[in-house]
């Protein structure tokens, strides 16, 4: 199982062919708590780098989006009653939802955790 | 008091993108401007900027101003502090001038004549919320307004506006001034908020006068030996104080109170869910020129005696929507869901736009998504559904009545 990243401070791991999706323990600590997550429909069809999910903090809603295409195939429903699971856990139990890949090798175009935490250190 | 906390910008989502330190946080704390990060001018600091920097405190262009809009704990719990104990804020952003002429019966019509609060009536020692109206009787500011209560500053009132809009509003009141009246600006003062039901015990370890003081009065003193104006006032819905002093001196005052076990300094995000649950207007958001006093539900600040005779700039429209009622009128919105429903969102009824949100987020001592927004009169009384489309989405909301949480205010 590999995790990659987006610029977008989106995380995405594949296991098989089905690769859950979430944000960063960076996003999230950007956002502060975090009080609403919108989810997409099991069965609708993600682009890559299309509007996927939507989450609230206090003081403002942000767009998720897909790191890549695919379909939805689970959703993480305990989000609603407890959207601060996001703020503790994001990279873990505050995952958003799963996607089944059309092409499990655009993944390969984002980046790997290494290049990720590089990355942050330019937006510094 | 009568600013302006942060508040959130997003008439439409933001992306994830650009987290910490430029959108979605920059703009999300953009209240009063227009365009706050578009301003190439340097940002201002307040006297406690490294006090804010050294306790955590997470920054963000606001009004011209570099300020806390959350320190460690976070919105969330630095709100429910406030709720429950006791919470510091730096103010020293907004306006402090002073008018002065030579007696109060001399300054107190000069400002008369640009807002629609009794200012004549108002006793030494008392404050007054009002607005600065126009000729159209739209608003260019909310104000503080506190006639000294020492005798030999009789021709003195102290008046404290928005951040952003103070130069302004300085300029306005400064051309409308008979003479014999000056504006005094006071930008050599600090300014902070001492709110929360903890918040007299721990001013008056430090300011015994403080402690019997009444709501909306104030008094010249010393806080710990340290010359200070407090007053029994605040933006939280909460038992409070907020103390201007020079602002060499506000460190001193700021730590002695964050000594106190009950005190944490909070940030401008929860001060913005705190006054949206007290159901208290923030300038640029839920009023402007565009807004009357008296659609904003403001009318409890015009005292009968300016009611009945005018006035003041725009009067014509204020009293005759006093005496026929406004088109549309501000009033909470809860939503029936958990979505929040943002500023500009807006609100239906059988598919017919009747208002928009212009204040929304999470009330974390509600527990869910809060709204104020303007609509028609007649959709205004309190339970009635509507419909808010948020994301384009039908999204079930009810008016509310207003606070969110009751004001626990000394009497």
């Amino acid at each position: 199982m590999t995790t990659r990243y987006t610029k977008d401070h989106e995380w995405i791991r594949l296991d098989g062919d089905v690769a859950t999706v979430g944000i960063t323990e960076h996003a999230q600590n950007a956002l502060g708590d975090i009080v609403y997550v919108e989810l997409p429909e099991i069965g609708r069809a993600l682009e890559k780098g299309g509007e996927a999910a939507v989450v609230e903090s206090v003081k403002a809603a942000s767009d998720v989006y897909a790191p890549a295409t695919g379909e939805v195939v689970a959703v993480n429903q305990s989000l609603d009653g407890a959207p601060g699971t996001i703020n503790e856990d994001a990279e873990g139990k505050g995952w958003f939802f799963r996607l089944k890949l059309n092409a499990p090798e655009q993944l390969n175009d984002l980046m790997s955790g290494e290049q990720y935490k590089e990355f942050l250190k330019t937006l510094e | 008091m009568t600013e302006a906390p942060d508040t959130v910008e997003t008439t439409d989502t933001q992306a994830l993108a650009p987290a910490p330190s430029h959108p979605p946080e920059a703009s999300a704390v953009a209240a009063g401007e227009a365009a706050p990060q578009a301003d190439p001018a340097p940002l201002l600091k307040t006297p406690l900027h490294g006090l804010h920097g050294a306790r955590g405190g997470r920054m963000v262009p606001f009004a011209g101003y570099e300020m806390p809009v959350q320190y460690a704990d976070g919105i969330i719990a630095e709100h429910n502090h406030v709720r429950n104990a006791a919470g510091l804020f730096d103010v020293s952003h907004m306006g402090q001038a002073f008018l002065v002429g030579a007696d109060h019966e001399t300054v107190a019509p000069a400002l008369e004549a640009l807002v629609p609060a009794d200012i004549l009536n108002l006793a030494p020692g008392r404050q007054r919320y009002t607005q600065l109206t126009d000729a159209n009787g739209g608003i260019l500011d909310d104000l503080m307004v506190t006639r000294s209560a020492d005798p030999d500053e009789d021709g003195v009132l102290f008046l404290v506006v928005n951040a952003a809009t103070k130069q302004a509003d300085y300029a306005h009141i400064a051309a409308h001034l008979p003479a014999g009246v000056r504006l005094l600006r006071a930008g050599h003062r600090a300014l902070i908020a001492v709110q929360g039901p903890m918040a007299r015990q721990a001013v008056g370890r430090h300011c015994p006068e403080a402690v019997p003081m009444p709501f909306m009065s104030a008094i010249t003193t010393r806080f710990d030996g340290i010359d200070c104006h407090i007053s029994r006032s605040g933006y939280t819905g909460e038992d409070g104080y907020e103390i201007s002093c020079k602002a060499t001196r506000v460190r001193a005052i700021a730590e002695r109170l964050l000594s106190e076990p009950s005190v944490k300094l909070i940030g401008l995000g929860a001060r913005d869910s705190l006054r949206l649950e007290a159901g208290l207007c923030l300038y640029g958001h839920d009023i402007d020129t565009s807004t009357s006093p008296v659609e904003a539900a403001l009318t409890w600040s015009i005292q009968k005696r300016r009611r009945a005779e005018g006035g003041f700039p725009g009067a014509e429209r204020i009293q005759r929507e006093i005496a026929e009622g406004p088109a549309r009128v501000r009033v909470g919105i809860k939503p029936e869901g958990r979505a929040p429903a943002r500023e500009g969102t807006e609100i239906t009824l059988d598919n017919k736009p009747i208002g928009k949100v212009t204040s929304g987020g999470f009330g974390p001592s509600v527990n869910g998504p809060i709204a104020m927004g303007y609509v028609e009169a007649r959709y205004a009384a309190p339970n009635t559904a509507v419909i808010l489309m948020v994301r384009g989405k039908p999204m079930p909301a009810r008016v509310a009545a207003l606070p969110f949480v009751p004001h626990n205010y000394v009497r």
